[in-house]
């Protein structure tokens, strides 16, 4: 069985990525006609989708008019109505779109020039269709790159929360209300703005940038000098009738992303706040309303990119076990939106530790989305690694209310709530965590890890140090009780999708989630059976309805087709191969390359969708929609605790999204 | 039989227009390209390289009559008119351009003017060349 099963995952995985790189949406821009003929015929014989483009505004005005319309550009350096590097740092401010430098200059200042204003390759002219057949790769590294930039904000931001906690000398939740408080505050700041104006988006006129606008603004700008320079003062220093201080803080926030970029270097921790803001601002650029809205969220969720850790990891383990866990994790998603409104409902929390896992459950399930969709920024990736996260949560934040009724097993329970989500995150965690130490990046990254890990664990164990933590975790999880988790048999069972029957039924043909959904029961015999289908049902047909993709993809809840497998899969594997490249370690990095790649491509045709529709309206929807069911529950949470600014600050964005101005 | 033989014709001058460094490799590329879609794409980026290119040399025959020379002016025309003889292989009229470019470069006026001469003759060479080139590639296929 598992073997089939894997082998038919391994087709699923190899189908997509073997497309790839066709129907790539490539922008070629250049003024001299034979050159772009060309290159066009290049392209397409790379099977790329190609616009031509012979003058830089035109293609600046196609840019901004189909905003998502282009995976990659190529522009001529020399334009006459454009010099190529400013159509460059446009679309680096824009659009955040990778584009190939070319010219027939080879000289080292041209090329130089390229790169420090953020072109992602430069070829010399004339160019050759070898070089255009891989072009495709910087797409991909683009992708990968903003994960990066979102994870390590987010560890940054988490180490920062770790040390406020530890001067607390304690894991209360209050430290933690502390910081979320704190980035919440912070967020308020520099994000609303961005959110507000995308709202509105139908009513305002947005602001066009024109080139002496923005010159201006960063005449302005470097006035004040960047460190200093606050929308407020920039505005009275542009003194453009008509601009809002919002319009200016939207353009700020991409400029130091801009910025940020050219300079091409990590933020460290110390710099927590540039940090913190260009993370969010990598995704400003390339996405429409939605996607602002959700990174304004992910930006003040940062700290719990705990999410993104977990659901990088899961989606390792997941690859290395054949993948069908999502599936699975899924009920677990959904039992743990449902458990916490039961648990906390009940008032059942009072134990020593329920604070901790609490604070994760809130913060975690919410902003799973919203960061996702950011990363990914489209709806299709989103929405397969919406679930997929979220699922991994799901199942640590259910091993997490099992210990909480039942301290006194503890012991136990560890083993237990390592079992569940360390099945999933041990590649990831020890991958990070092993190689300990050396760099300051990795330093971030382990301190993530273990925040991340802490978060489940200190509810266990609170004043654990964080970086013991995690190791012992990992090295002893895999031996501990849940072998079975992560070896291909269980997997094969679920990708069979009997969703539906299973959620209630529970799990009768894997074998390593049965024991843990046993034990849940063991702890917590009262519960079960309120992890009913409905909700399944439910949150997955909004998210369905509302994307627009196309039955096939989705096939019900029943999730039963292979298809659908395999474009989950690929979905979390993203995760997993961003995290795989990152840490240069190899073993199966061409899988998760192709895998990375998958939701690419299939993500290009669910985005022709979203361009139909007038506005990213469906998107919308599905998150208002999904997030609308669980109001409820975050309501019940936002007056169960303080901590839980995350949660609560979703439902604001939400809401305000509902209800444009 | 005349067929083969004015196919074999047609590939000795095809050669020599390597041979002589009239060509270089980007035709060989621009003739990887041509396919069922388009039998003739060669000769349409040839068609249309000379008749865009032409525009240019106008602009940097006005250009250098220009009493001071705009060197800048110059180069960046010259930077255009490279890029797209690049792109067609046109290997000698690239050679040509490069030389104008550092002669605009090191602010010779006397050595663009020289170099633009020997730039119109090799560009003039070249298109009479793939005319006929082309005019016998179609009798061939005939």
């Amino acid at each position: 069985m598992s073997t089939a099963s894997s082998s038919s995952v391994r087709k699923a995985g190899e189908a997509v990525p073997d497309q790839f790189p066709a129907g790539l949406r490539v922008l070629v821009v250049d003024d001299d006609p034979t050159c772009l003929m060309i290159l066009e015929k290049m392209l397409r014989i790379c099977r790329y989708e190609v616009t031509n483009c012979s003058r830089a505004e035109d293609a600046l005005s196609l840019l901004r008019q189909y905003k998502n319309g282009f995976d990659i550009v190529l522009s001529d350096v020399h334009m006459p109505d454009m010099d190529g590097f400013k159509l460059l740092e446009y679309i680096g401010l824009e659009m955040d779109l990778p584009v190939i430098m070319m010219s027939v200059d080879d000289g080292k200042n041209v090329v130089m020039k390229g790169v420090t204003h953020g072109a992602c390759d430069y070829l010399i002219k004339p160019v050759r269709i070898e070089a255009l057949k891989n072009i495709w790769q910087h797409v991909v590294r683009k992708r990968k790159n903003e994960w990066k930039d979102l994870e390590q904000s987010g560890c940054v931001d988490d180490a920062d929360r770790q040390q406020k906690t530890n001067e607390d000398a304690d894991y209360s939740s209050s430290a933690n209300e502390g910081s979320w408080r704190n980035s919440k505050r912070r967020k308020d700041d520099v994000e609303d703005p961005e959110e507000r104006d995308d709202s509105s988006t139908l009513k305002k006129p947005r602001v066009v940038w024109s080139v002496e606008l923005h010159q201006q603004f960063v005449a302005a700008v470097n006035q004040l000098g960047i460190d200093k320079a606050v929308p407020k003062k920039i505005l009275e220093l542009m003194n453009v009738p008509g601009l809002t201080r919002e319009n200016v803080a939207s353009h700020l926030q991409k400029y130091r992303l801009y910025l940020r970029r050219l300079s091409g270097i990590t933020q460290h921790q110390s710099n927590l706040n540039n940090t913190f803001m260009s993370a969010q601002d990598a995704f400003v650029p390339s996405m429409n309303g939605l996607d602002l809205q959700t990174l304004a969220a992910a930006g003040q969720l940062q700290p719990q990119s705990l999410a993104t850790l977990q659901a990088a990891g899961f989606g390792r383990s997941t690859a290395k076990s054949g993948m069908p866990m999502p599936l699975v994790d899924q009920r677990n998603h959904i039992f743990s939106f449902e458990n916490p409104k039961l648990r906390f409902g009940d008032g059942q929390q009072p134990h020593l530790n329920g604070n901790k896992p609490m604070n994760l459950l809130h913060g975690i399930p919410t902003t799973m989305e919203p960061k996702q969709l950011a990363n990914l920024q489209h709806s299709a990736q989103s929405h397969g690694n919406m679930t997929m996260q979220v699922s991994a949560q799901g199942s640590q934040s259910s091993s997490q209310l099992m210990q909480t009724p039942q301290p006194q097993a503890r012991a136990q329970i560890l083993n237990e709530s390592t079992s569940t989500s360390v099945t999933r995150l041990p590649p990831t965690m020890q991958q990070s965590i092993l190689p300990n130490g050396t760099t300051g990046a990795v330093l971030a990254r382990n301190e993530f890890a273990n925040n991340s890990r802490g978060g489940g664990y200190n509810l266990v164990s609170p004043p654990s140090t964080m970086l013991n933590f995690p190791l012992n975790q990992t090295a002893e999880l895999p031996g501990n009780s849940f072998p079975l988790q992560s070896t291909p048999g269980m997997s094969s069972i679920v990708p069979k999708g009997r969703f539906p029957d299973e959620v209630n039924s529970d799990i009768k043909g894997s074998e390593g989630f049965v024991s843990s959904y046993d034990m849940f029961r063991d702890l917590h015999p009262q519960k079960p059976h309120d992890w009913d289908l409905q909700h399944v049902g439910l949150t997955f047909d909004t998210s369905q309805g509302s994307l627009d993709i196309p039955p096939s993809a989705f096939a019900h809840q029943g999730y039963a087709s292979s298809e659908q497998n395999g474009q989950n899969r690929n979905a979390s594997t993203a995760g997993k191969a961003m995290f795989l490249l990152e840490e240069g370690s190899d073993n199966g990095n061409a899988q998760s390359v192709g895998h990375q790649l998958n939701p690419l491509f299939v993500d290009g045709s669910v985005r022709v969708k979203a361009e139909r529709a007038p506005d990213t309206g469906s998107q919308i929807d599905l998150f208002s929609d999904h997030f609308g069911q669980e109001d409820l529950m975050s309501a019940l949470l936002k007056q169960q605790q303080g901590s839980i600014a995350t949660a609560e600050s979703e439902l604001e964005w939400v809401f305000h999204h509902n209800t444009p101005v | 039989m005349e067929k083969t033989q004015l196919r074999r014709q047609l590939a000795n001058i095809r050669q020599s227009l390597f041979d002589q460094g009239f060509l270089d490799e980007q035709f060989v590329q621009l003739e990887e390209l041509q396919d069922d879609a388009n039998p003739n794409f060669v000769e349409e980026i040839v068609t249309l390289y000379y008749r865009d290119s032409s525009r240019l040399i106008l602009s940097i025959e006005q250009a250098l009559q220009k009493s001071p020379l705009d060197f800048n002016k110059l180069d960046a025309l010259m930077h255009q008119f490279k890029g797209s003889s690049s792109s067609i292989g046109a290997k000698k009229v690239k050679a040509e351009s490069t030389q104008l470019r550092e002669y605009c470069k090191a602010g010779s006026g006397e050595g663009c003017l020289r170099t633009f001469q020997q730039l119109k003759k090799e560009y003039t060479t070249l298109r009479k060349k793939l005319e006929a080139y082309f005019q016998m590639k179609m009798d061939s296929t005939r």
